[in-house]
Parts: C-alpha cells; structure tokens; sequence
C-alpha cells in the first residue's frame, strides 16, 4: 500500500490569543487511539493548543509524538504542564502521564466541551472502534455501549473499502452523494462480506460512486441499530474520524430523522480533550479547590 | 436410477451423483459471481464419470445458501438436515455434527435415527467460518492448503487478541513484525477459530460419536485444535466438503423411490 | 450509569448491561460465574465514584457471545447464573 487511503491528514493547532505563562492551570490529555493519537492542552480550562497525528507501531513513542507536536512553536515544555491523563487504547502506555482514564468517559467530557451543556447523546468512530455515549449536561456518562469486536463501522471497516475502490477518505463523503438515486446497501454487515458483494457489484457494472453509497448506506444503518440500543436523545453529536465522513454521518442523520450538531472543533480531538478536562479537575482537587 | 444432491455453497458448489446408494460421480468447482454457470460446471464434471447427462437424472435435491438458484431442482432442504442425512448414514454412531464451511458453521445433534434434535449456526461473520482462516493464510502469505501442517509444526502458542477476521489480519501482521515464527501464529489462528466453533457447538451440547464436516474439515491444523479444545476424537468423513450435497443426494434417492 | 459490555457483529448483538446505579459490589456474581467472565472493580467510566462495581472483566467483552454460551443453551434455557445471583437486578442479557 503505498498511498495510505483511509487516514485523515495529521495536523496541529495554536490559540494565539492565549498567553499560557498567565495560567493558573495548565493541563493536558493524550489519546492514544489504534490508528491516530491525539494530544490537547488547556490552560484554566480553555483550549490553548492540539494535535492530530497517526499511531505509529509503539504506544509511548506515539504518545510523545502527539505532544511534542501539540506544543511545537509554543515554548511550552511537558514540566509546564501540572497534570497529564492519558486515554484512549494505549492509555496504560503513556509514560508521562499521571493517570489514565477511559476513553468514554473522556469522549463525554470532551463532547460537552466541544458542543455545549446541551449533548445528550454521542456517537464516535475510531480507527478500530465505535462508541455510542450518553451524558448528562456536565458531561458525566450516564449509558454507553462500545463495540471494539467488529471492524464494520470502525474507520477500519472503511478503509478496506477506500482501499478497494481506490478513493481517498476526504473524497469518501462528497463521493457517496454523486449518484442518481440512493442504492440498496449492500447486505452483509460484515465487512468481509460486503467487500466481496461490492466486487460482485463493481463486475456487474456498478460505477464506484454507487457501490460507496451502498456500503455507508449498510454502515450508517448497523450504527443506528446500535445507538438505538442506547436510545438516542437530543442533542445528538459525533465525533472521531467518522465525523468528518458526511457519506455515512447524512445517513445517520437521515436514517434517525435527527441532524448533529456541528462541528467547531477537529471532531478527532474530544477524548485527549476530555483527558485535559479531567486533569484540570484533579488539579484543583489537589489543590483543594474542588 | 440417478440422482443428485447440489449444495450451493457461499465458496463452492458440490454435486454428488448417486446410484443404488452408491456415490458414483462427484463435482466442485467455485461458486464465483455466476453460481448458475458454476453448478451446470460442476454437476456436468459429477456427471463426467457415469457418463451421464442431466435427462438421466431422476430426482434433483438443492441445498446450500445458492439452492434457490438450482432451477431445476425438485426439491431442496436445509444445511442441517442434510449434513443430518448424510452422517447418520456414514457413520450411525453419530450424534454430534459439526459443519464448518467458507462462511458459515453449524453444530447439530441428531438421534440414532438422524432425525435433528437441535441446532446452532454461526452466520454472517467471517470470524466464525473458513473465511478466517483463508484470510491469515493471506496475511502470513502462504497458500490456504499449506495451512494445516505448517501450524502442526508449532511447539507454542501466541495469544490473538483480535476476534474479528479483519483485525485479526492485522494482527497477524504485526505478530510477523514482531519476529514471531509463522507456525506459531498459524496454529494461534486455528486455536482461535476452533475455540469459536467449539463454543456454538457447546450450545446444543456435545454427545458423542462427534462427526466433523465441511471445507475446512481438511484442515488439519483446525481439526487438530478443535480435538484439543473439546477433548473428544473427531470422525471425519472422505472429502468432508461433500457431506451435504451427499444428504441432499440421499433425500432425492428417497424421493425417487416414492418415498 | 448503564454500562453495556460486549459486541454487535454481522450474526448479532450480544451485550451484558450492568446497571452501576443499582449494582453494590457484592461480587456475588463473580462467584457463580464458571468461566471468569463477571469481575469487581473500580468504576472505570467514573473516575471519581468511589466503591466497586461489577464489569465485564476486559479478556471477555470482545468474545462474549463465546464466553457466555455454555450457560444459553438451545434447548432447556434456563436464568443465567450471573442474573439468578444478583439480587439487586444489576445485570441484563441482551440475548
């Protein structure tokens, strides 16, 4: 594979605005998920920088990566930071971090930040993962479900696809609508199964664009299924890669007669971003604040 | 008088020809995009050895997950009481079948009379089924056949976390990065696949003689971890792959005969 | 907090839902459970609730249509162990 489809560019982020030196609390989370690893820091609660990277084959090495990257060209150094928590797959494997939390609970928390007291219900789709969340207006999970198993409806799942009909993942979404009229989706949930239907379909004729859409079609519908075991109650969110992929997020939305809300950060930075949250909180805790 | 039994299979469709109780010709060939195409293929190969045509054929029985495309069958009838069928007739001691095919894999128990008591199906996931195993013989880049006694080398065992067959490829990936020798992740892949068999097969319980069928019965690295898995011996029949399309051959004799 | 272990694939949905509200840590499951699959522990979705609760132990949330299939069989099916145990109603099988 010499040109990698289905990862998301890496990239990072700086609030010019915010002078870190004048923070009372400077805390950070790291996520280190299968496929990308992200890290955020916070000064006093509010975002100040981050980065997207991709996973490399060792967890700490990757951790380090994602947060040197997050804090290039911003003088800031990891002794600045006051506390660190770690998230996400390879959460155990951060080793400047001072705890580690779930990624659920991080998602939920990061969630509320990114898109308002008003989040109820969460759907995230990770490299290898697929999370459905439900919280509270602070944040706090009140039902979750995550369906590591099964590679269909992970970013996993579509990158075979992206891989068979050749189609860079930024394409996926806006690719998927350039048909006449919405196909049958394909049949199997698995992906292993759709991947050989969709060649059955590619052999009859079908253009690429069509047998995209019948593959997020049958992806959308099995994520549904398994929001609804959580009931899904407004307001809806998504976040993780999957979000950026309007070809299975219009569906979603099509399909449970509900819109998400948008999106004003990277969607792929809620879990290292509820670790950030989380570690401020145990600052203050420390310092008995809380 | 001639009959057939054509198992449409999700990999292979497999005829078997029989007369006066007897197999006399059998076909296989790959079910590929145009299944209609592949079993006039295979049955005209079963056909090959009687020197037969198809007018000679008295009674077509259909089974398998393609049976509804055998338009010319006169009947057709599950997986399961075929495979039910046919192993109560080659080996009456059975009570206990299990069936493991490209996509799908099956537990029954049947009484002395093969009639089926009860029945599990692992379907629709590839990490259930021969599917998984064809695709880490594609991850460790040796061919499916070689499968079997490459992992029968192994002195080890490597834990698989991965349940699903596409990360379990990935898996297998960074396990031959990490310098594991390919045996040993061979036979971790059959462990793994035969731990799920074992487990649906667990479900109706196991009794004994226990009969093993299907594709990946030739498999002797898989059926080496189911023994190990179940603690039981394993009876295997002759080309394992056709027992269903022999139950399905054994129904259209019956009904030949007017019964 | 509802905290549903295990996996939808292409042949189903099977998770076990473990009501952290009502479940008190008594490890009774644990005990009757013959295959390890029930543990106690920290909250781990709820980094400051304090007490244990009963999870999935994390070996089994990825296989546990598996795991579980000795105590569903197809004929004579009868309460789980793991549900007859807890007295508190904690526990729910989705299949």
């Amino acid at each position: 594979m010499e040109r990698e489809y289905w990862r998301w560019p890496e990239s990072r982020f700086t609030a010019e605005d915010i002078d870190w030196r004048k923070g009372e609390i400077i805390s950070a989370g790291v996520d280190v998920g299968s496929v990308s690893s992200q890290a955020v820091v916070l000064v006093d609660g509010k975002l100040f920088c981050y980065s997207n990277t991709r996973t490399g084959a060792d967890s700490p090495q990757s951790a380090q990566k994602a947060m040197d990257m997050a804090l290039e060209g911003t003088g800031m150094s990891l002794d600045d930071i006051h506390y660190i928590v770690g998230t996400g797959y390879g959460r155990v494997n951060v080793p400047f971090a001072k705890r580690a939390i779930t990624e659920i609970a991080c998602h939920a928390r990061g969630a509320n930040f990114m898109y308002g007291p008003s989040v109820r219900t969460i759907l995230d789709m990770g490299g290898q993962d697929c999370k459905a969340i439900h919280c509270d207006d602070k944040g706090k999970v009140t039902n979750f479900l995550m369906n590591d198993k099964c590679a269909a409806g992970t970013g996993r799942g579509m990158e075979v696809f992206a891989d068979l009909l050749s189609i860079p993942i930024e394409e996926m979404g806006r690719l998927s609508f350039q048909i006449d009229e919405e196909p049958e989706p394909v049949s199997s949930t698995c992906v292993i199964f759709a991947k050989s239907e969709a060649v059955g379909l590619l052999r009859k004729g079908w253009p690429k664009e069509k047998v995209l859409a019948a593959y997020c079609s049958a992806m959308a519908h099995r994520v549904v299924e398994l929001l609804e075991r959580i009931g899904v109650e407004k307001e809806f969110a998504v976040t993780g890669g999957i979000a950026k992929n309007e070809g299975v997020v219009k569906r979603i939305e099509r399909e449970l007669q509900i819109k998400a809300l948008e999106p004003t950060y990277d969607t792929q930075i809620a879990g290292a971003l509820g670790a950030a949250l989380f570690a401020k909180a145990l600052v203050e805790k420390e310092r008995g604040l809380r | 008088m001639y009959v057939a039994g054509i198992d449409c299979g999700a990999k292979y469709v497999k005829v078997i020809i029989i007369r006066n109780g007897e197999i006399i010709g059998r076909g296989s060939v790959l079910s590929g995009f145009d299944v209609k195409g592949s079993l006039n293929e295979a049955l005209k190969k079963a056909m090959e050895q009687p020197k037969i045509s198809a007018e000679d054929l008295s009674y077509v029985v259909a089974t398998g997950t393609g049976k509804g495309e055998v338009d010319f069958a006169q009947a057709t009838m599950t997986e399961v009481t075929a495979n039910a069928k046919a192993l109560n007739f080659l080996f009456p001691s059975v009570r206990t079948v299990i069936d493991v095919g490209a996509e799908e894999g099956r537990a029954i128990r049947i009484n002395e009379l093969g009639k089926v008591i009860d029945f599990a199906i692992n379907e629709k996931c590839a990490a259930g089924a021969g599917t998984f195993t064809e695709t880490m013989a594609r991850a460790l880049e040796i061919p499916l056949e070689e499968m079997g006694p490459l992992s029968l080398k192994s002195q080890k065992s490597v834990p698989m976390n991965a349940q699903c067959a596409v990360f379990a490829e990935s898996e297998v990936v960074s396990l031959i990065h990490a310098k594991h020798a390919k045996e040993d992740i061979a036979r971790a892949v059959h462990d793994a696949i035969a731990d799920r068999i074992a487990s649906m097969a667990r479900k109706i319980g196991i009794e004994r003689d226990v009969a093993l069928v299907g594709g990946v019965a030739r498999n002797v690295g898989f059926v080496d971890s189911l023994k190990r898995d179940l603690q039981v011996e394993l009876l295997i029949p002759e080309q394992p792959e056709f027992s269903c399309a022999f139950g399905a051959a054994l129904l259209a004799a019956e009904r030949a005969k007017g019964g | 907090m509802l905290a549903n272990y295990g996996y939808k694939d292409g042949s189903g949905e099977y998770f076990i839902t473990i009501d952290t509200e009502k479940c008190n840590g008594c490890g009774d499951c644990v005990n009757v459970c013959p295959y390890q699959v029930m543990e106690v522990g920290e909250d781990e979705n709820d980094p400051f609730r304090e007490g244990k609760v009963a999870k999935v132990s994390e070996e089994h949330r990825k296989k546990i249509k598996y795991s579980c299939a000795p105590c569903k069989p197809v004929s004579k099916r009868e309460v789980e162990p793991c549900r007859k145990a807890c007295t508190l109603g904690a526990i729910a099988h989705s299949w």
